[in-house]
Parts: C-alpha cells; sequence; structure tokens
C-alpha cells in the first residue's frame, strides 16, 4: 500500500492541508480537483520528490523517512510528468534516457518493445520525435525499475486520444503483470471514470 | 476583416542527410465569424503550420505555397512587416507550453502591462477575459500551476484585440471549468466576428466550439467538414480511428504509429496502420473538393 497520512504541503504556505489518500497494490486510483489544489503537489510528495510540512508517507507499512534526495525508497516509485520534455535531458537519446536508471542496458529492448518504439526512433533525440513518443519514452523509463507504485501526473494532457488509450493499455498491461498500483492524476473526468477503479477529489484551493 | 486563405502550404525542415516533410499541401480558409479546428495526434506538423502563419520558423526551414490576408501573403511578408502590423494586432498567438514562453524574471502584471502598452488594449480586462484573479498577477512564472501559465499566456494573446485568434493547444493542463470557460470566450469572439485557429488533440474541445474540423495526418489535412460530421460521422479511416480512442467511446488506439516525417511513402501515409488498405493505396489519395471534403481511395 501507498498511503498519505494526513499530509500538509506546499511552498511558501501549505497547499494542501490534513490530506489522506490509499493506492492498493493492483488497483488504480485518480486524483482529480481543479487547477491549483493541490494535485501535483501532492504527487510529487508521494513520489518523495518533495517534503511534505506535516504528515507521513507510508510505502508497504513502512514510514518514508527522507524525501528528495534522502529518498531510499524513491525506486520503488515511477513517476510520469505533463510535459515529458521537462523530464528527460535534451542530450540523451531515447535509448540513453530509457538505460539511466539501469545498471546494465539489457532490458532496453524489451521495455521499448513494452511502450511500442521502433529502433530508429530509440535513436533520435527528445527535439526529434513528437511529445507522444517522449512520453512513450518517458513510460518505459518509469518502469524500468519496475515500480511498486506508478504514479502519472496528467500524463496524457498533451496527448491524442489514440496515443492515450495506448498509453493507459501499457500501464494496465504491467499492473496485470506486477500488481503494482497506480496513481492517476488528471483533469478529464471522463478518462478518469474509464481508467480508474475509484476517483478521489481534491477541493478548490483556499483563496489567499 | 477578411479571410486567411492557406494554399497549398508545404514546409520542410533540411537536416543532416534527411528532409522532414512536416507540412504538406495544405488549403484551407477561414472566414471571420468562424472557429476551425485542426486537430491530430502530437508531432503531425499542426505547431508547424501555425508557426509558419506567423513567421515563427527556424532557419533551416522552406516553404512554399500562400496564406494571405487580405493583400499580405504571410509566408512572403519580411519579418518587419509581421511584428509591426500582424503579430498581436491582426493575428494573436497563444503558443503551446505557455509557462515556457513567459519571461521568468517578470510578473504576469508587468508582462500583461507592456503588452498593452505595445498594442493599445486593457491588460486587466484581457486578464479577466482569460479567467484570471487579480492576485494572480503579481506571482511570477515558476510560482503559476500549470492552469495559471495558460491563462496568463491566454490573456497576452487577447490583449491586443486581434481579429484572428491561433490558438496550440490552449486547454492542456487546464481542468473541466476552466476549458469551459476559455472555450465560451474564443466563442463569444467568434460570435462578434473574429476568427479562431483551434490547434488541438483534443477532440471533445474541438467538438465543442468548431464550426468545423480539419484533420491533419502526417503533415496533410486528410478530411475537413462540419464539426459534428466529422466526429460522429467520419470518413477517413484515421479520423474514425481517432474518435473511437476516446474516453467515453471504444478507448482502443488505433494500431501502430504515424510514420516518420523523413520517410513518408508515395502513397498514402496512412496505409501501414489502415484495415482497409488495398493496391490502389500506393496512389496518393486527393482531397475531395465538397463541404465534407476526405483524402482517402476507400472512406468509411
Ligand atoms: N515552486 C512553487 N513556488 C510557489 N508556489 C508554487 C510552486 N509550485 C506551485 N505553487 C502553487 O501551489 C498551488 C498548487 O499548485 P499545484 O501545482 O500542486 O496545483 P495543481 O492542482 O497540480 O494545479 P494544475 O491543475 O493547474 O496543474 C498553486 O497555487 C501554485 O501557484
Ligand atoms: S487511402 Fe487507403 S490506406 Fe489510406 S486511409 Fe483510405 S483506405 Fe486507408
Ligand atoms: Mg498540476
Amino acid at each position: 500500500m501507498l498511503t498519505a497520512n494526513g499530509v500538509t504541503a506546499g511552498y511558501r504556505e501549505p497547499v494542501i492541508t490534513d490530506v489522506s489518500l490509499t493506492v492498493q497494490p493492483g488497483r488504480t486510483v485518480g486524483l482529480a480537483g481543479p487547477s491549483g489544489s493541490g494535485k501535483s503537489t501532492l504527487a510529487r510528495v508521494l513520489a518523495l520528490l518533495h517534503k511534505p510540512f506535516g504528515g507521513t508517507v507510508e510505502i508497504d507499512g513502512e514510514t518514508v523517512t527522507g524525501f528528495r534526495f534522502q529518498a531510499v525508497q524513491r525506486t520503488r516509485i515511477g513517476v510520469l510528468f505533463q510535459q515529458p520534455r521537462l523530464s528527460v535531458d535534451p542530450r540523451f537519446t531515447l535509448r540513453q534516457a530509457i538505460a539511466e536508471p539501469l545498471k546494465n542496458q539489457d532490458r532496453v529492448e524489451e521495455l521499448a518493445s513494452l511502450v511500442m518504439l521502433t529502433d530508429d526512433l530509440l535513436g533520435r533525440r527528445p527535439h526529434e520525435v513528437s511529445d507522444g513518443q517522449l512520453q512513450r519514452a518517458c513510460l518505459a523509463r518509469a518502469l524500468a525499475l519496475n515500480p511498486r507504485y506508478l504514479i502519472c501526473d496528467e500524463m496524457t494532457t498533451m496527448l491524442d486520444a489514440s496515443t492515450t488509450a495506448a498509453l493507459v493499455g501499457v500501464i494496465r498491461a504491467y499492473q496485470r503483470e506486477s500488481n503494482a498500483g497506480v496513481l492517476a492524476i488528471s483533469h478529464d473526468a471522463t478518462l478518469l471514470t474509464r481508467w480508474a477503479d475509484e476517483t478521489v477529489r481534491l477541493s478548490a484551493p483556499r483563496p489567499r | 476583416m477578411v479571410n486567411l486563405e492557406i494554399d497549398r502550404v508545404s514546409v520542410r525542415f533540411a537536416l543532416k542527410g534527411a528532409t522532414v516533410e512536416a507540412v504538406n499541401d495544405v488549403s484551407l480558409r477561414i472566414r471571420p465569424g468562424e472557429c476551425v479546428a485542426l486537430v491530430g495526434e502530437s508531432g503531425c506538423g499542426k505547431t508547424v503550420l501555425a508557426s509558419a502563419l506567423l513567421g515563427f520558423l527556424p532557419g533551416n526551414a522552406e516553404t512554399s505555397g500562400s496564406a494571405r490576408l487580405g493583400d499580405v501573403d504571410l509566408l512572403a511578408a519580411s519579418d518587419h512587416e509581421l511584428a509591426t502590423t500582424i503579430r498581436g494586432r491582426q493575428i494573436g498567438l497563444i503558443p503551446q507550453s505557455p509557462a515556457s514562453h513567459l519571461t521568468p524574471v517578470r510578473t504576469a502584471r508587468s508582462q500583461l502591462e507592456e503588452a498593452a502598452r505595445v498594442l493599445g488594449g486593457d491588460a486587466l480586462q484581457a486578464a479577466e477575459r482569460a479567467g484570471l484573479l487579480p492576485e494572480h498577477l503579481d506571482r511570477y512564472p515558476h510560482e503559476l500551476s500549470g492552469g495559471m501559465a495558460q491563462r496568463v499566456a491566454n490573456a497576452l494573446a487577447l490583449v491586443g484585440d486581434p481579429w484572428l485568434l491561433i490558438a496550440d493547444e490552449p486547454t492542456t493542463g487546464l481542468d473541466r471549468d476552466l476549458v469551459d470557460g476559455l472555450l465560451d470566450e474564443f466563442r463569444r469572439l467568434v460570435d462578434d466576428g473574429h476568427a479562431v485557429l483551434l490547434i488541438t488533440h483534443d477532440l471533445a474541445a474541438a467538438h465543442r466550439i468548431a464550426d468545423r474540423i480539419a484533420v491533419m495526418y502526417a503533415g496533410r489535412i486528410v478530411e475537413v467538414g462540419p464539426a459534428h460530421e466529422v466526429l460522429d460521422n467520419a470518413k477517413h479511416p484515421y479520423s474514425r480511428g481517432l474518435a473511437n480512442a476516446l474516453p467515453e467511446r471504444d478507448f482502443l488506439p488505433i494500431p501502430g504509429q504515424p510514420p516518420l516525417l523523413t520517410d513518408l511513402p508515395a502513397g498514402c501515409a496512412f496505409a501501414p496502420r489502415c484495415e482497409q488498405a488495398t493496391a490502389i493505396c500506393e496512389d496518393r489519395p486527393v482531397l475531395t473538393d465538397d463541404p465534407h471534403a476526405v483524402a482517402c481511395h476507400r472512406p468509411c
């Protein structure tokens, strides 16, 4: 189980206060809420990329003690963001980007075929591929270390309907095989209804 | 107010040892009082077409065809002419990934006020039309959520009151209420006699406000017609597949991937993914000349 217990987090001031949420293995939880309600902030806390002001994160029964560079459990959680361009080193080929977390290159081909990237595309750099193709590479990279949980923050907002359906299909296949839990953040209520087993809503931000 | 007449426009990029055929022989007319949506998957050439219209193509690009706005050919006009008479005044552009277009060291307010000064508009009114609250305006770009950055970009494009608005994926990252608010705003502009070219991968957004939808695949327009016809009665197998992939429909992807724009097949570019393909598809299909036009030898 991946759990947020009474998490309060933000930047200068908290944007989420006392939020709790649980992702069970094998399940997909949708996270919805208006713009600025703190969905991405909660995603970053659960991905151990952002230290909360208060509350705890638990991964499979262990309470997380360190965030960001001190996070020892980070490899158990895969993350995907809305803008693949901001999360890939522009100098890397897609092959190198996928291999980044791996100690040896053996699994690159397997991961690439999982997300349907051809050899020709693997040799290209980010500016030579489309957002959809780059997001496929980011998904392969996120799955490289067989994460127990996958956090997708607006993963498909930049993508057309067909690519969206394709990537959700890849994630579901991975879940069937690994029993991983997924947190799917999206503005698209229709998509979450179709994708997630249940959906949690964050409420509108307090005016400040 | 005049029409925008895009006539047989092609854009190529020269790379080492390869040519990217990003836009191929695109013709499209946009009239005042009309919203046209250009839809298609990412990387199919939509943004390149918009950049060509505003003179924002990089140095290795080569264009052919014409895009006439009244007596100006946008493809032939000098950068000075585009900067002083076209951009922001006649054509407003809402760029893709707005966060990366905002100046990081200046607040939203200072960027809007400068644009209002240069173009002669009302910064606060544009902000309000884009759904920004006054307190958002004093933030720096890195302090804005994705949705707020989008609204700042939208306000910047509206401030000079251009008659044609080209919006490149303006709804990305906005929640449904904001999307609906923005689309309603576009619709109001159209009903006032403005024209909107909405570039989007979001078929639902296109369906909501567009009068006509043009579907682009591998740099070509493969189908164009009245919005509901194209969505509910698609003639091209690609448009049909795209509509069926929606989560409210089959939620199944079109098999395969789009071809590389450096290596386009001589015939129909969709053939490798098309269930209906036969030998005749090795000849390139031509877009028909009727109100619901399609480029396919065996339309659905
Ligand atoms: N680095 C930062 N510094 C200061 N404030 C920030 C920072 N990042 C985000 N914020 C603020 O935190 C609040 C919540 O932001 P967050 O990105 O979590 O929202 P969100 O729900 O993901 O919104 P959206 O749907 O628009 O992506 C917003 O008010 C935003 O302006
Ligand atoms: S021309 Fe042939 S291959 Fe192309 S979309 Fe039509 S049927 Fe399919
Ligand atoms: Mg967000």
